[in-house]
């Protein structure tokens, strides 16, 4: 008798405890669900309709999907996407670990130069990208004019040009990220125990075998961290592809269209609503896919 | 000797390389400034380049706040960043508190919920977010970035990390001192969670006032536009007044900058404190 009270004391104080660590999550928890995590749902029912916002959505099954592999579009954006992901992610990560190492030394105006790397990141997108377009203006910018009469460079490229562009947004996507990155490395390199660059010298190691063999492994898991972050973020690139490549209008064609403008114009534009949804879902698989090969290599290399 | 003179040329190369790395950083900007005071066909003048032009077209930034309402973007965008950021700080510590120090049920199911959608791209799920906008008859209102930006997960994921670096010893204390854990998390959690705050502030309100897709997509009427979409429309409608293009982004930078400034002790601070590297 005694042990039954006992139990529904306890439940009783479970529930308790219960509401009231729901009352704490609830204020953000319910908006986060109501225009986050049902979108989400929504959006993986989507993908197989076929719904222009006003008249009856109609299941079409992986139609969308089928259509979508030979959309001459939907292709490019795919290969830009990929092609821009490839040449951001490795550029970004070296220039930024070599400035967190440099930065960790005990160099003058440290303070000074770490905000000075991290501040491309924190500008305003379309101030910044102003910038850029008239620094590399083909005919009138600085940067060609350097090239041509300074460097005797005798065509200087055309940067927007279809040839050019997807290295101009990686350009700029490097300049713009290497500082935020950089940060996190510093974090990284601060967690490393001095002892073990003491043992190191005790062993006749040099600079470069000290990062070789100290700092680089011990750097494992943020570098993890960092590629998966750039990866994630290159592949949902929008602004930036706009905003460099998008001309007067913002418009980009088969030579700088990446998925997420195509998703953006299926949507918004031509009101396809379930294709557009079925670009995204292709969008999510391969961002899940390459993810997830990166935590498998990182497994391994743990092992 | 040698190991001296070894060392003395390393640092001279560090130096050159830190300083060729502001440079480049910072070219862009100086850039910027310089041709935000001049006119429109000095800008692009080489021969002979002058960083500050002889006769300074401070009119420039008189003009751009005639030619699009500037202001009223710089209102509107104000109203949302302040407001997005202070929801954002007390939703988030307020759930985080919960998730880092209190048991319950469904406690894991919940934070996963959280943890996923942080890796999924926001483009993935815009669509029915916008259509679920829609018909809530949230088209077009500042509420609704407000709405999207307020709740997010990287921001009580970030505050959970930070509190679990915080000794349950303290809360263990407070709750045998009666305090009800409303009061902890007044009392004693938020206090000690400045870094993180500040942290948190910041990412917000640089996300908030640069936020380009979400305002584009939203907000239709030219009275409710952010400063984002303004500037860009302004650079669309004027493409060759280069001068007051310039003007107006240098414009648009200076109050991130100054919050970054004055914070960005506490960004790296931050990121440290969060245990993201490990």
């Amino acid at each position: 008798m005694v042990e039954m009270t006992l139990q529904k004391g306890i439940r009783r104080k479970e529930r308790k405890r219960n509401l009231i660590a729901y009352s704490f999550i609830a204020p953000n928890f319910i908006g986060f669900a109501v225009f986050t995590l049902i979108p989400v749902i929504y959006a993986f029912v989507l993908g197989f309709t076929k719904w222009d916002g006003n008249n009856p959505m109609e299941f079409v099954g992986f139609q969308n999907f089928t259509k979508l592999f030979q959309d001459r579009m939907f292709l490019a954006a795919l290969k830009n996407t990929i092609i821009y992901c490839i040449g951001t992610v490795p550029l970004t990560m070296v220039a930024s670990l070599a400035l967190a190492v440099i930065l960790n030394q005990k160099v003058k105006f440290r303070g000074f130069f770490r905000t000075v790397s991290f501040f491309p990141y924190v500008a305003s997108l379309v101030a910044v990208t102003s910038v850029w377009n008239m620094l590399f203006h083909p005919t009138r910018g600085p940067v060609n004019w350097v090239l041509q009469n300074v460097f005797q460079v005798a065509n200087p490229p055309n940067w927007f040009g279809k040839d050019l562009i997807l290295l101009t947004m990686i350009l700029f996507s490097v300049w713009k990220y290497t500082g935020y990155y950089m940060v996190i490395y510093l974090a990284g390199l601060q967690g490393i125990s001095g002892e073990l660059y003491d043992a190191g010298s005790l062993d006749g190691a040099n600079t470069w075998q000290k990062f070789r063999y100290i700092t680089w492994p011990q750097l494992h898991s943020t570098t993890f961290f960092v590629v998966i972050m750039l990866t994630i973020t290159c592949f949902k690139v929008y602004d930036i592809a706009v905003m460099i490549a998008g001309g007067g209008d913002g418009r980009l064609g088969t030579s700088s269209t990446v998925l997420v403008y195509y998703i953006c114009q299926k949507a918004f534009v031509n009101w396809d609503l379930g294709y557009a949804s079925a670009v995204a879902m292709v969008l999510f698989a391969l961002v899940l896919i390459v993810t997830l090969i990166q935590f498998r290599g990182e497994r391994k290399l743990q092992e | 000797m040698g190991a001296t003179k070894k060392r003395r040329t390393g640092r001279f190369f560090l130096y050159l390389i830190l300083i060729l790395m502001t440079l480049l950083m910072m070219i862009p900007f100086l850039w910027m400034l310089s041709a935000s005071i001049k006119a429109r066909d000095e800008v692009f003048m080489m021969e002979p380049f002058r960083l500050i032009p002889e006769v300074p077209r401070w009119s420039n930034y008189k003009e751009i706040w005639t030619r699009i309402p500037l202001l009223k973007f710089i209102e509107n965008t104000t109203i949302l960043t302040v407001v997005v950021t202070f929801l954002q700080l007390l939703t988030s510590s307020f759930a985080a508190y919960a998730f880092a120090k209190l048991e319950f049920r469904f406690k894991n199911v919940l934070f996963m919920g959280y943890v996923a959608t942080i890796a999924l791209p926001w483009q993935v799920y815009m669509v029915p977010q916008f259509i679920m906008m829609r018909k809530m008859g949230l088209n077009d209102k500042l509420l609704s970035m407000v709405c999207l930006q307020a709740f997010s997960a990287f921001g009580v994921f970030m505050m959970k990390q930070f509190y679990e670096g915080i000794p349950d010893s303290l809360c263990e204390a407070a709750r045998i001192d009666g305090m009800s854990e409303y009061r902890i998390w007044a009392k004693i959690m938020l206090p000690l969670s400045r870094p993180a705050l500040s942290t948190l502030t910041i990412f917000t309100f640089v996300t908030t006032w640069n936020d380009y897709l979400g305002p584009l997509i939203y907000l239709k009427t030219e009275t409710k536009k952010t400063v984002q979409i303004g500037l860009k429309m302004f650079m669309g409608q004027y493409t060759a007044e280069y001068g007051l293009i310039m003007a107006g982004s240098a414009v648009v930078l200076i109050p991130v900058l100054i919050v970054f400034l004055f914070l960005q002790k506490y960004f790296v601070e931050g990121i440290a404190s969060t245990g993201i590297k490990g």
